[in-house]
């Protein structure tokens, strides 16, 4: 369940960005969750109201945008999307591949509400050091 | 239950959404709805790391390493796959050889730190509590403690765990997986996470493939299917089998 953590630090940033924005609240926020970051999609969703509560983003909509694992093939060059776990070469079949995307744990965008702020929003609980 | 877009939240709940439509919110003790103008709205383009402050930490271990010529090892397998004994025996056998440094990782006690002490090299045991990875932070705090004083080698023993430590970079040179022939032959497409970022993956407890079903060769199968070209060592840490070829791979490391 490192899921927590990952939503803990999501929040510290969004607060980072909510304050750049003069106190704004963050309305939604769209991740990109690659299938090899480790990170599941469902755990992420579950925490990110716990690690929310009390700070700028509490009431964000939380978008998830999977990725799946793309592998060049070393033989033929092609890029192709595996059935994962597997990385075969949808081309050639050929197991010499390496996996080029996939692994992506990204904060793409967020939405701020700026004239409708909050007044009792915190500042993140989980501020950077 | 919202009346104007049926979202199931209540007044009191203080909240702002769009449902994908139309931007509203719920302010408690007034109006039900209130739609914010729509100038108000602001996209940002953002593109960061959702562990930046992870990543950066890990840059500068990263940095701090290169610039003392350390190789660091993140190594990650389940609890009791043979991480602590592997160490053991690899600081033995190191010893007076290469200058080595250990952190290591768990949620509770310093019984790994009390094994590995007393081989020639620096240990500082880590106790993350409620936490299932090492992070970089964790790491940079004990790197001056413990490797800053001309250690060649160091190993970051994370918490036993095959699925989490794998998100979390410490600013390692490379992760490094231990499966034991104990765990089932297809963990690698069970965790691909873990074994399709590690480039070395060490089968370890040969020593016990007689007292079971474990077929190394459909082991290196799965694999290769989830991370060809992967390096592989098979060994048995507690009768030296398969050590000498870990150890010159180690010694070539430390250059």
């Amino acid at each position: 369940m490192h899921e927590l953590s990952i939503a803990m630090s999501l929040v510290s940033e969004l607060g980072r960005i909510a304050g750049e924005h003069g106190g704004a609240v963050v309305s939604r926020v769209r991740l990109r969750v690659g299938t090899l970051s480790g990170v599941d999609p469902e755990a992420l969703r579950m925490a990110f109201p716990f690690a929310a509560a009390n700070t700028p983003a509490a009431a964000a909509a939380l978008d998830i945008n999977i990725v799946r694992a793309t592998v060049r093939c070393r033989s033929c060059g092609e890029q192709s999307m595996p059935e994962e776990p597997f990385a075969p070469c949808g081309g050639c079949g050929s197991d010499e591949t390496e996996i080029v995307d996939g692994r992506d744990l990204v904060i793409e965008s967020a939405e701020l509400e700026t004239a409708a702020a909050s007044p009792d929003a915190k500042p993140a609980a989980h501020g950077r050091s | 239950m919202c009346k104007d877009c049926g979202c199931g939240e209540t007044p009191h709940h203080r909240h702002h959404h769009d449902h994908g439509g139309v931007p509203h919110s719920h302010e408690p003790g007034g109006p039900v709805h209130v739609h914010p103008p729509s100038d108000a709205v602001l996209k940002e383009s953002v593109e960061r790391s959702l562990l930046a402050d992870n990543d950066e930490s890990a840059a500068k271990n990263r940095k701090w390493m290169e610039a003392r010529g350390i190789t660091a090892l993140n190594i990650i397998s389940s609890p009791g796959s043979g991480k602590t004994t592997l160490l053991e025996k690899t600081l033995d056998r190191l010893r007076g050889r290469i200058k080595c440094a250990v952190i290591t990782g768990d949620q509770r006690t310093d019984h790994d730190a009390r094994r590995l002490e007393g081989r020639g090299a620096p240990v500082i045991q880590i106790e993350t509590f409620n936490a299932c990875h090492l992070d970089a932070r964790r790491v940079g705090e004990c790197l001056p403690r413990v490797a800053d004083d001309g250690a060649r080698l160091l190993f970051i023993e994370n918490v036993g765990n095959l699925v989490c430590p794998a998100a979390f970079d410490l600013g390692e040179s490379f992760k490094v997986a231990l499966l034991s022939v104990t765990e089932g032959e297809d963990k690698p497409a069970k965790y691909p996470a873990l074994f399709s970022s590690a480039p070395v993956t060490v089968l370890t407890k040969l020593d016990l493939v007689p007292h079971l079903d474990w077929d190394s060769a459909t082991c290196l199968m799965w694999l290769r299917k989830t991370h060809p070209g992967a390096f592989v060592f098979q060994l048995s840490a507690r009768t030296g089998e398969g050590m000498d070829a870990w150890i010159d791979y180690l010694a070539g490391l430390a250059g």
